[in-house]
């Protein structure tokens, strides 16, 4: 049995969760004010999953950087590798926004896409 | 210096950031001709171009965006209403406005590479130049004045526009919520965060910053505890941190040595009213933003506000909401049927109460009062504005996140004559 201390984010009151789990298996959950903490917990220990956010190098557009930005959430622990991914590849101008920048980056299922545009 | 006289402008807005566009697009909608928005930067969008993170959105189009997505929705939106912008127009001066008729009318001096110095005139104005960040010069830092001390802000700018990295060894003064999220996007860059230091005995960003910008990253916080000296020159070599006890006063031989290259400051910001100030609108001192009506208009019955010019709000959202009634209204005030009503009723912070926005209400339209206490309470608490115009119980209340009361026209339209001013309150229930 493992334990996890983490802040519930369901709403803005933010409650300090205890949690119990087993490989990612929810086995027990305190310090919730609400249910809504029991789901959050049992998502956390299976893994958590976050909005991925950077910016990538653009060569001769009216800025040196584009937002980028996951498609969905992707695990956390997968963040400074998808980082690097990113770090490996610079933009051409024009960029679109909601372009797809890579596709299923890393096998994750998830695309990274241009959060803005950079015209030319 | 050269001075164009140039077309009339029905609604014009002074700032292109949530609030400006939203104002300028409202404007068009009720009906205004001709609405500019002027805005200093090289395009339109405020403060949220480089806000390159998701959270942006969920109130409006119920999916969190980051940023630039969230401004694009609203920029193309007010394109599509016919609103004009004017990027790289920086608004330097305005002048107290004139009657002409039954009617106020306002004017103001741009610069601009493309047009230089002009002196434009409006129907109605809408201030909507956003906030500062509080500089280090504002602190009292003892020590050396080296480089490598940045508000988070700008470090923002330079690593999410520019592609700098401001250093390599950081330490963040303060916990807004700029410097919370500073610390994941330099982390995420490669440098460490050898800690975030808070001078109270709360965090003032929101929860869910520490949970996502901190924990996630094992980033250290540190209550109670403060900048006191900067070390090295001419580059940052370290900073004395110290602890603070419960009177608010550094505890003597807590000194702590910490190394780093780089300083962000997250200290706080401060509504943007030069402009204001020039055109002899009276100013909240709780707020540092003009006073405003639920109308959002100020102390000049032509100029309306909204947005961080009139107080720092927690989420783009909000401003947005607030800078739609700013532009609609500053829109019915030029075609002269800006309908008011009838009363001028203050709304004055009581109990636990920091601050307020608007602060004065005239039973015009239902609205949204904002407002922010000023020590935390953790548990069950009562927020009341009196002569019974709203209660309701909160689960917590922090000075670092807004509360809302939802105010009714027909309640405040209601109430007997000799009620001049209202309280606003937050206690332990
Ligand atoms: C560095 C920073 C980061 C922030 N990050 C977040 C965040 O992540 N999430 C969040 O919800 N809120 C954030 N905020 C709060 C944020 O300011 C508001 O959510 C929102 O952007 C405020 O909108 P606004 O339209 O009032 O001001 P802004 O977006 O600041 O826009 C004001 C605009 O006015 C222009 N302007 C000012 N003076 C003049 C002048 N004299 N002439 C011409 N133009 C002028 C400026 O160039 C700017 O474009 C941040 C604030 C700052 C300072
Ligand atoms: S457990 Fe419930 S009350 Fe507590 S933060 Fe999560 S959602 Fe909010």
């Amino acid at each position: 049995m493992e334990r996890m201390k983490f802040l519930c984010v369901s709403c803005p009151f933010g409650c300090f969760l205890t949690a119990e789990h087993e490989g990612g298996k929810l086995t027990g959950v305190s310090g919730n004010a609400c249910p809504a903490g029991e789901r959050y917990a049992a998502r956390e220990v299976s893994g958590p999953v976050r909005s991925f956010t950077t910016t990538a190098r653009v060569d001769g557009g009216m800025l040196p950087r584009c937002p980028v930005r996951s498609r969905s959430p992707l695990p956390l622990s997968d963040f400074f590798a998808v980082k690097r991914e990113i770090d490996g590849i610079t933009l051409k101008p024009p960029v679109e926004i909601g372009q797809t920048i890579i596709k299923n980056v890393l096998e994750t299922g998830v695309d990274i896409i241009a959060s803005r545009s950079i015209p030319s | 210096m050269t001075a164009a006289q140039r077309k009339w402008i029905d609604v014009a807005v002074i700032g292109a950031g949530p609030a400006g566009v939203a104002a300028a697009c409202a404007a068009r909608t009720a009906g205004a001709g001709r609405v500019v928005v002027f805005d200093r930067d090289a395009e339109p969008g405020g403060i949220l171009q480089q806000c390159v993170h998701t959270g942006f959105g969920l109130h409006t189009f119920g999916e969190e965006l980051t940023g630039p997505e969230y401004m694009h929705r609203y920029i193309e939106r007010a394109r599509r209403a016919g609103v004009e912008f004017e990027p790289g127009a920086a608004v330097f001066g305005m002048e107290k406005p004139e009657s002409r008729g039954d009617r106020q009318s306002a004017a103001f001096w741009v610069s601009s590479a493309r047009r230089g110095v002009e002196r434009v005139e409006a129907g109605a104005v809408v201030l909507a130049m956003g906030c500062r960040e509080r500089p280090a010069g504002a602190l009292g830092l003892a020590g050396t004045r080296p480089s490598g001390v940045y508000t988070a802000g700008s470090a923002q700018r330079l690593l999410n526009m520019g592609g700098l990295l401001p250093g390599r060894r950081a330490a963040v003064m303060g916990t807004g919520d700029i410097g919370l999220i500073m610390a994941r996007r330099m982390t995420l860059e490669g440098a460490s965060i050898v800690g975030v230091f808070e001078i109270m005995p709360w965090v003032s960003g929101l929860r869910r910053n520490v949970a996502q910008c901190l924990d996630d990253f094992g980033i250290h916080y540190h209550l109670n505890s403060s900048v006191r000296e900067l070390r090295g020159y001419p580059a940052l070599e370290g900073a004395v941190v110290e602890k603070i006890g419960r009177d608010g006063k550094p505890i003597q031989g807590s000194e702590e040595f910490i190394p780093c290259d780089t300083l962000l400051l997250a200290v706080g910001l401060i509504p943007e009213n030069e402009l204001t100030r020039m055109a002899g609108i009276g100013i909240n001192p709780a707020t540092n933003g003009p006073v405003v009506n639920d109308l959002m208009q100020t102390s000049c019955e032509c100029v309306f506000a909204a947005g961080n010019a009139v107080a720092v709000y927690d989420l783009a959202d909000f401003v947005s909401r607030e800078g739609e009634r700013a532009g609609r209204n500053a829109a019915m005030y030029a075609m002269g049927r800006l309908a008011k009503g009838g009363r001028d009723i203050a709304v004055i912070p009581g109990e636990n109460v920091r601050s307020a926005s608007p602060q004065i209400i005239t039973g015009t339209e239902d609205i949204a009062l904002y407002l922010r206490v000023s020590s935390p309470i953790e548990g069950k608490c009562r927020l009341e504005v009196s002569e019974g115009l709203f209660s309701a119980d909160l689960r917590c209340a922090r000075p670092g996140e807004m509360n809302t009361a939802r105010l009714k026209a027909s309640d405040i339209a209601s109430l007997p004559h000799y009620i001049h001013s209202v309280a606003v309150r937050v206690k332990e229930a």
